[in-house]
């Protein structure tokens, strides 16, 4: 699987929504997409990936394209 | 109840989104609103953490006006029913939603807050005593409501100044909302000593919250256990957030492990952690462990607050004496509250509970007096710290779909539901999803071949633990 597959993967399963839902996707933008499901989808992320993510990274989290640049630009995941 | 006067020159409270508003100010649109609504009368309060929420607030419990609160985000059909169930004078709630009531005068606004005036017909009498209408369960629009009197509400909120040793110079952030009764007694004990309250709709996981909570210095803020599940993966212990003092948890028992570990952290760093129990029916708080014996006694909630008392009773009422023997535990003590209401015409009861409540938690003491929870008498989880009833989530379904065989049981935090039919499994879930108002990830769905029944046709829901519970 891809790293782009997996990132996916991770918010799908977190708030169990089809992949055509994710372009643009805001946190409480969504019902799943609240405080528990944020802590669901960074468990994922982590998992996922097998990093450990920074709370400034964590609540900086706030759509899937921020997830993306966040990965790319901190923790060296490329897409 | 407030004395506003006394802190005139207090901030009472800084909203996230701009207003700071002091206790004088507070003080003269209390005035104001009662110039509007003139006499005792019950309004519907819808909530959410801002400042007109809470003003509209205090200005009904100091002026004997009965607020029931609710949700802001609570659906509309679900509003609709319990306003007519209720007939209430008026509505409290946010500009924005007002427009959903276009045949409703509005009569009074300030700080994107509306009040206004219903075309009720029926005044249903309120008793003397009664001060305040709270729900049990989280979204679910249940009628069934708290009756909680002032008397109630002035005993818990001194108690809670007492053993948390609150003064004016506390500054608490909101991390629960306000119809929520944990969330309300931080917000009245807080408004009792002159603090200033530190309002955000913000959660825990947003950038925004952590900003307000280090810009004005927040001193406390208090999590169910799901809170501090989150705070843990946000990596919590490692933030420097030299202002806090206190962390306070409720709303449900916190794993012993994780309770230990926030107990060392705050011992560590010079804080206090106290761990808290309670319910809606004895208005907030029972029970607390003091912080110096946080680690110490790990997994327990402690002992009763000021002016309480707690017993256990055997399956016979008898009274346990013994430490270490499972029995429910009881709970003698001012802030036991009136009573239930489920409809308009119970708004003219008095107090049914003499002072006594059956907590319907199941608990042990230990040699020093300690209590631990250890089960429940009910059939009812904590998810996110909210009350669902299992029996109650049961018969939503079985009105929604008919013929269908189903149970649901579980531990908290994870609600189990139990059905027969596989097509019939994502609809029931995304129908308890919509019910609760509560995230999907809470819920699991199991199909199996048959649901256990003895041959009375009762549910055996021991059998089911084996889908749940670890070997």
């Amino acid at each position: 699987m891809t790293n782009l597959e997996m990132y996916k993967q991770a918010f799908c399963e977190a708030f169990e929504i089809t992949e055509d839902k994710l372009a643009g996707l805001k946190y409480q933008e969504i019902p799943s997409w609240d405080s528990v499901g944020h802590m669901n989808l960074v468990a994922n992320i982590e998992e996922a990936f097998d990093i450990m993510m920074d709370t400034e990274d964590i609540i900086d989290l706030n759509s899937f394209e921020k997830g993306q640049e966040i990965l790319s630009s901190n923790y060296d995941i490329k897409f | 109840m407030w004395d506003l006067q006394k802190y005139a020159n207090h901030l009472a409270i800084i909203d996230d989104l701009g207003p700071k508003i002091t206790y004088g100010e507070m003080n003269k649109i209390s005035a104001e609103v009662m110039r509007v609504v003139d006499s005792r009368c019950l309004v519907v309060s819808l909530c959410q953490n801002s400042a007109g929420s809470i003003i509209g607030y205090v200005a009904f419990i100091n002026n004997n006006i009965v607020p029931i609160l609710l949700n802001a985000q609570l659906e509309i059909k679900l509003l609709i029913n319990l306003l007519d169930t209720y007939a209430p004078k008026y509505v409290w709630l946010p500009a924005n939603q007002a427009d959903a009531f276009e045949e409703w005068k509005a009569v009074y606004s300030c700080y994107n807050y509306t009040l206004l005036k219903t075309s009720y017909d029926i005044n249903y009498t309120l008793h003397d005593e009664l001060a305040l209408l709270l729900t049990t369960s989280g979204s679910t629009g249940s009628p069934k409501f708290v009756r909680q009197s002032y008397k109630n509400i002035k005993a818990n909120t001194d108690s809670i100044v007492e053993y948390l040793e609150l003064n004016e110079t506390e500054k608490p952030i909101t991390t629960l909302p306000m119809n929520y009764t944990y969330g309300l007694s931080i917000i009245n004990s807080h408004l009792m000593v002159g603090a200033t309250i530190l309002v955000t709709d913000k959660s825990l996981m947003q950038k925004e919250f952590w900003q307000f909570f280090k810009d004005y210095e927040a001193t406390s803020f208090g999590g169910v256990p799901y809170t501090y599940e989150m705070l843990k993966r946000l990596r919590f212990m490692r933030m420097s957030l030299p202002t806090l003092r206190t962390m306070t948890q409720a709303g449900g028992k916190l794993m012993p492990e994780l309770h230990e570990e926030f107990a060392l952290y705050a011992a560590e760093n010079g804080k206090n952690f106290i761990v808290m129990y309670g319910q809606c029916e004895a208005t907030a708080r029972m029970g607390y462990l003091p912080a110096k014996n946080a680690v110490k006694k790990r997994g327990s909630m402690g002992i009763a607050i000021a002016g309480g008392k707690f017993t256990l009773i055997d399956m016979n009422g008898k009274s346990i004496t013994e430490p270490f023997v499972t029995g429910e535990l009881v709970y003698e003590g001012a802030n036991v509250t009136l009573g239930y209401a489920e409809c308009g015409e119970d708004l003219s009861k008095g107090d049914e509970r003499g002072g006594i409540l059956y907590t319907g938690d199941m608990a042990q003491f230990d040699e020093d007096g300690y209590y631990y929870i250890v089960g429940r008498k009910k059939r009812f989880l904590k998810i996110y710290g909210n009350r669902v009833n299992l029996d109650e989530i049961d018969r939503l379904i079985k009105e929604k779909f008919e013929d269908i065989d189903c149970a649901s049981a579980g531990v908290d935090d994870h609600l189990y539901i139990f059905v027969t039919d596989e097509t019939k499994a994502s609809l029931v879930k995304e129908f308890v999803v919509k019910k609760t108002g509560l995230n999907q990830s809470a819920f699991n769905m199991v199909v199996v071949d048959e649901i256990p029944k003895n041959d009375a046709g009762k549910i055996l829901y021991k059998q089911l633990e084996k889908y749940f519970l670890p070997g």
